[in-house]
């Protein structure tokens, strides 16, 4: 067998042969591992998303001709109410996840840090419902919060009457029941991920900390929190993108109603999409939507770039 | 008492934690056990331990539910997702982890852009493409798209795992002569295998639990998978709360015990996909 890896002198003529084994074969011959991978993630993601982006500027319905109408969806779209309703409430979906699920979660794990009995135990508890598709998330909690046979219905025996009522079905209340439902099966993974960080904090900050007289809130406040700033700013990160995208839970529990009270972006979008058959319109709801997720995506990475430790 | 001041009570820490736990696992306990009540029982006896089990609310929800033939599209649409993501994956992190690739920067990066992509800039374009190619409504098109989302994670998850293998071995097989593909075959695979489990796990809970491309791109009752067949069970037999939550168990069951088998790893793996997708 031939050694090609060894370099050929420059003052000798290199023959063809050889040339194109070490620089073009054996090159092309690495990437055709990757090759597969590559075309099928171009042909479901890259592709359609140019596609998607170009969509946004013609008023295309999904068959047919298209005609290229400029910035004339994005012009509607920022008078749309409906779509000022979806945004309004995306926001508050987000920042409702950005505080009750990671309050839940530093504590879970903040108090599963400081003992040892039981702690696989409960991590594996909280982790259960993370496991769970939407549907399975819906079912539970659609009959736990149904004004008949509910929480609700049973707090109602004892007088207690502010639960008894359909949260699914009220325009004030839809949204909250949904972020709610969505939470319920969320937090624990934050649990699990939080407890690896704080186990990975130097145990005699926490030993230095005591002697001063800190407070077991102190002590979170002054070394836990400190400690895991990247990991909690990486899932504030993940919440943000992943509550700007949601879907699943509202289409299943209320279909954006009632009257688009819980409307978010992606299932407006959607019946753009597949109801209304306006796609030029619905792509420019999707080209908004990943111009929003991307304002974040892009701070984090510059700042990591520059060398933030977050 | 100074000492006990320092070491301080963890009492507190179990009540709290048990309350948390309270709060994952009863409303998971009433699905469970509402699924053997009659809707009769389920009127006085709404949240409590069923008095008879009717365990044929199974076998009713399984008729009805119509479980073996959504059971069977969830088994091909997993089992296909895993093997293509797996072939996929496990090709593309041994060139990446092993083979000295120009350009693999551009790739990671490009991976990073491709996971980063919301679903909802591409699902229209995605859908009147599949349509074009007549791939909707086929489980092959569902299983390709599965692959192409979970892919990327899955080469990064197994590329880890790679790299930490000893190159003592790899270097051993080169020696004797063997090609890329025969040092794949015979020393990577072997070696690997726990990387592989976790990222088929991985890869198979979400390809069981997807919902909105399976809501999409599969609108035949003959086609559904357990998601949005469950999805569309409740919709019609919204009144009949113990056939569905006994459709739902049905769903959740094999998570359960698999995740009870292998929790270490299905922790780890999905802790690693939360982190990158």
């Amino acid at each position: 067998m031939t050694d090609y890896t060894r370099a050929t002198p420059m003052s000798q003529p290199v023959p063809l042969g050889q040339w194109m084994m070490l620089h073009i074969i054996r090159p092309l011959g690495r990437w055709a591992f990757v090759l597969p991978l590559l075309i099928v993630n171009a042909v479901v993601i890259i592709i359609p998303s140019v596609s998607g982006i170009l969509y946004a500027f013609t008023d295309w319905n999904g068959i047919g001709d298209a005609n290229w109408v400029g910035l004339a969806n994005f012009q509607k779209l920022f008078q749309d109410p409906i779509f000022f309703q979806a945004f309004t409430n995306n926001v508050i979906y987000t920042s409702l996840f950005l505080i009750i699920p990671i309050f839940m979660g530093l504590l879970g794990a903040y108090l599963l840090a400081g003992i040892t009995h039981g702690q696989v135990i409960f991590r594996l508890i909280y982790f259960i419902p993370y496991m769970f598709s939407s549907v399975i998330n819906t079912q539970i909690w659609r009959y736990l919060l149904h004004p008949r046979y509910g929480i609700g219905a049973e707090l109602a025996k004892y007088g207690i009457t502010f639960l008894d009522f359909p949260i699914f079905g009220r325009r004030d209340t839809a949204l909250y029941g949904i972020v709610f439902v969505d939470g319920w099966h969320w937090w624990g993974f934050l649990v699990v991920l939080y407890l690896a960080a704080m186990t990975q904090v130097d145990k005699e900050l926490y030993e230095v900390a005591r002697l001063d007289g800190a407070t077991r809130f102190q002590q979170f406040r002054f070394v836990t929190l400190p400690s895991i700033r990247p990991t909690l700013i990486f899932t504030m990160l993940i919440i943000f993108i992943g509550t700007t995208l949601v879907f699943d839970h509202v289409y299943i529990l209320t279909g954006g109603g009632p009257a688009h009270a819980s409307e978010v972006m992606a299932t407006y979008l959607y019946t753009q999409a597949f109801q209304n058959f306006d796609v030029g319109y619905a792509a420019s709801i999707g080209v908004m939507l990943a111009l929003w997720v991307s304002v974040p995506l892009s701070i984090f990475y510059i700042l990591r770039r520059r060398g933030w430790e977050i | 008492m100074l000492k006990a001041r320092r070491e301080q009570s963890i009492l507190p820490n179990y009540i709290i934690l048990t309350i948390l736990a309270l709060a994952s696992l009863l409303p998971i306990l009433t699905l469970f056990m509402n699924s053997f009540k009659t809707t009769v029982e389920l009127g006085s006896n709404p949240l409590g331990i069923p008095q008879i089990w009717h365990f044929e609310n199974y076998a009713e929800a399984w008729e009805v539910g119509r479980y073996g033939t959504i059971l069977r599209n969830s088994l091909i649409i997993t089992g296909g997702t895993i093997i293509g993501t797996l072939t996929l994956a496990g090709l593309g992190a041994y060139a990446l982890a092993r083979l000295k690739l120009r350009g693999a920067d551009l790739l990671a990066f490009y991976f990073l852009v491709g996971t980063g992509v919301p679903a909802q800039l591409y699902i229209v374009p995605l859908f009147i493409m599949w349509r074009d190619l007549n791939l909707l409504n086929t489980h092959l098109g569902l299983i390709i798209i599965y692959c192409g989302l979970s892919s990327p994670f899955a080469t990064y998850l197994l590329r880890a795992y790679l790299i930490s293998l000893p190159e003592e071995f790899v270097e051993a097989a080169r020696i004797d002569g063997a090609s890329n593909w025969q040092v794949l075959r015979h020393i990577i695979l072997p070696l690997s295998w726990p990387g592989f489990v976790t990222a088929a796990l991985v890869v198979g809970l979400s390809s069981w639990n997807e919902f909105l491309f399976a809501v999409t791109f599969l609108n035949t009752a003959d086609l559904k998978p357990i998601s949005t067949g469950l999805y569309a069970f409740q919709t019609r037999y919204s009144r009949d709360w113990g056939l569905t939550n006994a459709g739902a168990v049905i769903m959740i069951l094999p998570i359960i015990v698999l995740f009870l088998a292998l929790q270490r790893r299905f922790i780890e793996g999905l802790t690693q996909g939360g982190l990158k997708a």
